[in-house]
């Protein structure tokens, strides 16, 4: 039974071989980067000076700037999410349920800005943002409309999967069936059958916008990535520590996210 | 004449037995007309079947009915009252489909309880009726599993159970066996005619399975291309079909041909009575129910010879093929006991039932 399942799958060694090689080139960079943040002068020797400086809040004035990016990039992130969660999500259960013929052209729109490049986004978003300016201000909370945008391919694709994993058309009739109207459908039972897509769709977005460099630093916003390339150019040791702590965070996510989709899985097949 | 003001009946105990009505309903689709004027009455309690070809629109008149589709013309009466207007979740029905539908978050027991919820029974009543509701489906060991920890018959069982908890005033069941194997549909088609029975539900359930809808409905409807070409018991169907459609599509038939000459018809040489006089004179084909066909000694003066092709035993009776001289071949259908192999020589000729013309 299991014998031509052996044979066609790669032997130990060649896996632990191939899963060295992937793991070093992941590993290296960072390893480098920890060893970089702990280098005691030019004459040799460790120390986790740096770190506890950044860990108890010792750093200076002139890293302001950075913890202002930390600030903006979350809020950044919650705004982000809220428009994903109250435009996007709507969007797609409407066009799932009464409109399934737009399904294709809604895929077309939403996966489009994944083939356009940050530099030409922001070309396009120069002039409305001189607009939304006038309008809201120039409070760096505005980029978010940006990286709404920006998060749309992602978020539509963990939404997406779970919209496709039940039958929402069939739950939604009989729930009307049962007595429910359309706030108690969407509270009582799209939502907590789409709650694996929806936290997925976030934790991604929050990633996304967390790791976004290009369209804040064209727009001239402080966010933490922007924030980490001016500070590093002050003190690169600081600096490489607080793109580990983004990096960790990240990690974590994606974690997170993994576990969100395989923790339903079982409950749904 | 000095009549009072009707007292309105006691709700609770006339609610599940309404008339239904669909009037003259028109649905068009796009390029299509799903329902070309569908007029159709149920009787309180009674247990209609719509039964037709796929995409004839059965499911479409479901739907309709239930308000899942908006009608283009004509009207909805349940118990009554016009509902075209009135949204689905206010028309009071009960329904089940022909997919899983239960809610994959929620426990057996809560899915039953759903409709009690959304009509705000207090809790303790809610559990009580819900789980009375399984009790009668046979499941009320499983309340606390969840959808995907159940069989498609059991899920089905529990939909129905969840359609009725909440006593609609009209169950509607869109071919709710048709993902079951043959064993389990036999078995769940009964309960559910013995559980509508015993609340006496007006029920519409949609079938393309003509035995299935004969032997659980009172009148069953026929349906072909957006109307109804027949309601009927299931024996007025079988015996009397309005056309041949009809009559091709409830039980089996053989195509003979015939010569029609005022109210009779000629086939194999018998001389049959029509189940309808309006058969154009001249020559037509009958349809001729495989029982009306029969095995006789080859000395039957009224007998036409015939060659067995095939025989296939089904329990109490067998089916057989049999070739006749000119090549037309009939299913023959007798009593297993009168033994016939393949190859042999036989004499057939028909009992004396009125016949369909299918002047077509
Ligand atoms: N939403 C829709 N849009 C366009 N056409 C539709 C729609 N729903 C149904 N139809 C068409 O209407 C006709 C009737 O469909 P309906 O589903 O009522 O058939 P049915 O009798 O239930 O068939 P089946 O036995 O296959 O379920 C079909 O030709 C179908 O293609
Ligand atoms: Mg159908």
């Amino acid at each position: 039974m299991s014998a031509p399942v052996a044979s066609i799958a790669p032997r130990r060694a060649t896996r632990i071989l191939i899963l060295a090689i992937v793991g070093a080139i992941f590993a290296i960079p960072i390893v480098a980067m920890v060893e970089f943040t702990m280098r005691r002068g030019l004459d040799g020797g460790y120390d986790l000076s740096r770190w506890v400086t950044v860990f108890t809040g010792q750093l200076g004035p002139a890293y302001a700037p950075v913890w202002q990016g930390v600030q903006n990039s979350l809020v950044l992130a919650l705004v982000t999410v809220a428009i994903m969660l109250a435009l996007l999500v709507p969007t797609m259960i409407l066009v799932a349920l009464r409109f399934p013929q737009l399904q294709r052209v809604l895929e077309f729109v939403c996966l489009l800005p994944i083939s356009i490049p940050a530099i030409v986004l922001v070309v396009g978003l120069a002039p409305v943002y001189q607009v939304i300016s006038r309008m809201l201000g120039s409070g760096t909370w505005t980029l978010a409309f940006a990286y709404g945008i920006l998060v749309l391919p992602f978020a539509y694709r963990a939404v997406q999967s779970n919209i496709e994993a039940i039958d929402i058309v069939t739950l939604t009739e009989a729930a009307r069936s049962l007595g429910a109207g359309w706030l108690t459908v969407i509270v009582r039972v799209l939502m907590p059958n789409l709650r694996r897509g929806l936290l997925a769709g976030a934790f991604i977005s929050v990633a996304v916008v967390l790791g976004e460099f290009t369209i804040a630093s064209l727009l001239s916003r402080t966010t933490l990535q922007t924030a980490l390339v001016v500070a590093s150019k002050a003190d690169a040791f600081i600096a490489v520590i607080f793109a580990l702590l983004a990096l960790l965070f990240a990690f974590i996510l994606l974690i997170v996210i993994g576990r969100i989709g395989r923790g339903r899985l079982g409950r749904t097949s | 004449m000095t009549t009072p003001a009707p007292t309105p009946a006691p709700a609770a105990e006339t609610r599940t037995s309404a008339p239904v009505a669909l009037v003259g309903v028109v649905k068009q689709f796009p390029g299509l007309t799903a329902l070309d004027g569908v007029s159709l009455e149920l009787a309180p309690g009674e247990f209609v079947a719509l039964l037709g070809p796929s995409g004839c629109g059965k499911t479409t008149a479901l739907r309709v009915l239930a308000g899942l589709e908006s009608a283009d013309d004509g009207h909805i009466l349940i118990d009554g009252r016009d509902v075209v207007d009135v949204p689905t979740n206010r028309r009071d029905i009960g329904m089940v489909f022909q997919s899983y539908s239960l809610f994959p978050h929620l426990t057996v027991l809560e899915n039953v309880e759903f409709g009690l919820r959304m009509r705000k029974v207090e809790a303790s009543e809610r559990r009580r009726r819900a789980t009375q509701m399984l009790n009668m489906v046979g499941l009320d060991h499983h309340a606390d599993r969840f959808a995907h920890q159940l069989s498609g018959g059991q899920q089905q069982r529990v939909a129905l159970a969840r359609a009725l908890v909440t006593e609609p005033r009209v169950l509607l069941l869109d071919e709710p066996l048709s993902a079951l194997d043959a064993k389990v549909r036999v078995g769940l088609r009964d309960e559910i005619r013995r559980i509508q029975t015993e609340l006496g539900i007006t029920t519409l359930f949609v079938t393309h399975d003509q035995e299935e809808a004969l032997a659980v409905a009172d009148r069953v409807a026929v349906m072909r291309a957006g109307r109804i070409e027949q309601i009927g018991t299931p024996e007025e169907l079988y015996s009397r079909p309005a056309s041949a459609f009809v009559a091709d599509f409830v039980g089996l038939s053989n195509r003979v041909p015939a010569v029609v000459q005022g109210e009779v018809a000629t086939v194999l040489g018998t001389t049959l009575p029509l189940v309808s006089a309006d058969a154009p004179a001249g020559s037509g084909v009958a349809l001729v129910r495989p029982e009306d066909v029969l095995i006789v000694p080859g000395d039957d003066p009224r007998a036409t010879s015939a060659a067995v092709v095939s025989t296939s035993f089904l329990g109490s009776l067998r089916r057989t093929r049999v070739r006749l001289d000119d090549g037309l071949e009939l299913v023959v259908q007798h009593a297993a006991g009168e033994h016939v192999e393949a190859g042999e020589r036989v004499a057939v000729r028909l009992a004396g039932r009125p016949v369909v013309i299918d002047a077509a």
